[in-house]
């Protein structure tokens, strides 16, 4: 273990920040939830980070439980894409602004 | 530790190798005299029609989302597996009790899935 | 500068340039397919890490399945005839002040904690087994709840994409 730990929070803070900028400008509603797992996979980055360095497999568990509901959430969230693109031929989050058609 | 994922390491040099080399050596040493028929997209004998960017149909969706959630299931058998004969002996018969909860759960999604009709390809 | 330093910043460099890429690219595929070098760096991180299952799992679950659904996302909605695949970006302002914001916490308790190093070595037998001992033992409950989790998801996505 040459490297020290700051090296991969480093590292998982710059994905993070990566993410959040793609959330907050993207137009497109999928490229925001690229975005989301981004943001899902840095997280997954500290936690097994955290695990290596304390010895112990909790925060891998953990990983497991992340990637879960990433996919559940991956489903779902397309699936409410695809919906809402069958009403209004769009999936620009500017141009979806009305909550009932 | 890192020692052990050097065959890995080389199976993947390996296949980009071979990946770029079949491209660049078909490109370089094939005889290149292109026409127009040549050129057009290859469509079993017929006039192609239309573009190569269609959007595709929802019924691949739905198979890609029961793949993904059966995908989570292998992930969580795989560690109950490998682990089965200690569970076994620590806590009895019931670990392949709380095993089979998590997949009948899982099976009754695929069964109201497969009720509504999500399986019916036209 | 040993083996262990040049395969972190190797994978590092793969992740987040690939990452950049994600969000700054123009194309929806492009971002997609920069989205899974992101994954394979990151799966070869949990290598470093001592994670192998970790590793495989990321793969099979996140490039074999998560980013799959999201290529069949764009290509389901994109291109109606003449329709663009491209897209554009908005708010650039406040999203450089929130992110300036965000980072400038994130770098401050960077420095400032004291993170605790046991410095164990990396486990040398692999991880499988000690998850599974974890997951049936002290963390079943969760487990049985995110099988409900994905019923829930399962029906709900279905439901939703169906018309």
């Amino acid at each position: 273990m040459t490297i020290p730990i700051e090296y991969y929070l480093i590292l998982s803070g710059f994905m993070f920040l990566t993410g959040v900028v793609g959330v907050l400008t993207r137009r497109n509603a999928i490229v925001v939830f690229m975005s989301i797992e981004l943001m899902l996979n840095s997280a997954d980055l500290t936690f097994v980070a955290f695990s290596s360095y304390l010895g112990n497999s909790i925060g891998q568990v953990f990983v497991f439980f992340v990637m879960t509901v990433a996919a559940a959430e991956a489903a779902v969230g397309l699936a409410i894409i695809i919906a809402v693109f069958r009403n209004k031929k769009t999936v620009n989050i500017d141009e979806i602004n009305i909550l009932k058609w | 530790m890192i020692e052990q994922y050097i065959p890995v390491f080389i199976v993947i040099i390996v296949a980009v190798i071979f990946a770029v080399a079949t491209v660049v050596m078909s490109k370089l040493m094939g005889p290149q005299r292109p026409n127009s028929e040549k050129e057009s997209t290859y469509e079993s004998g017929l006039k192609p029609i239309g573009t190569t960017n269609e959007r595709v149909s929802i019924k691949y969706y739905l198979v890609a989302m029961l793949f993904i959630v059966f995908d989570l299931e292998v992930i969580f058998v795989y560690p109950w597996a490998v682990q089965f004969k200690k569970l076994y002996s620590q806590i009895g018969i019931s670990i392949f009790f709380s095993m089979l909860v998590f997949l009948v759960v899982l099976e009754l999604g695929f069964l109201y899935v497969y009720k509504k009709g999500g399986f019916k390809w036209d | 500068m040993n083996l262990y330093n040049i395969i972190f910043y190797l994978f590092a460099a793969i992740t987040l340039v690939s990452a950049f890429f994600v969000v700054t690219t123009r194309n929806v595929i492009y971002s997609a397919f920069n989205l899974l070098l992101t994954f394979f760096g990151v799966a070869g991180i949990y290598v470093l890490l001592g994670a192998d299952f970790l590793a495989v799992v990321q793969i099979i679950v996140y490039v074999g399945g998560i980013l799959i659904l999201l290529l069949f996302g764009v290509m389901l909605t994109n291109k109606i005839v003449n329709v663009q695949i491209r897209t554009g970006a908005t708010q650039i302002l406040p999203a450089t002040i929130a992110v300036g914001a965000f980072s400038g916490i994130l770098i401050s308790l960077l420095v400032n904690t004291e993170w605790k190093k046991v410095g164990t070595a990396l486990p040398g037998a692999s991880t499988t087994a000690n998850l599974g001992m974890l997951m049936m033992n002290e963390y079943i409950l969760i487990f049985e709840l995110l099988g409900i989790l994905l019923l829930v998801a399962l029906i709900g996505a279905a439901t939703i994409a169906r018309k």
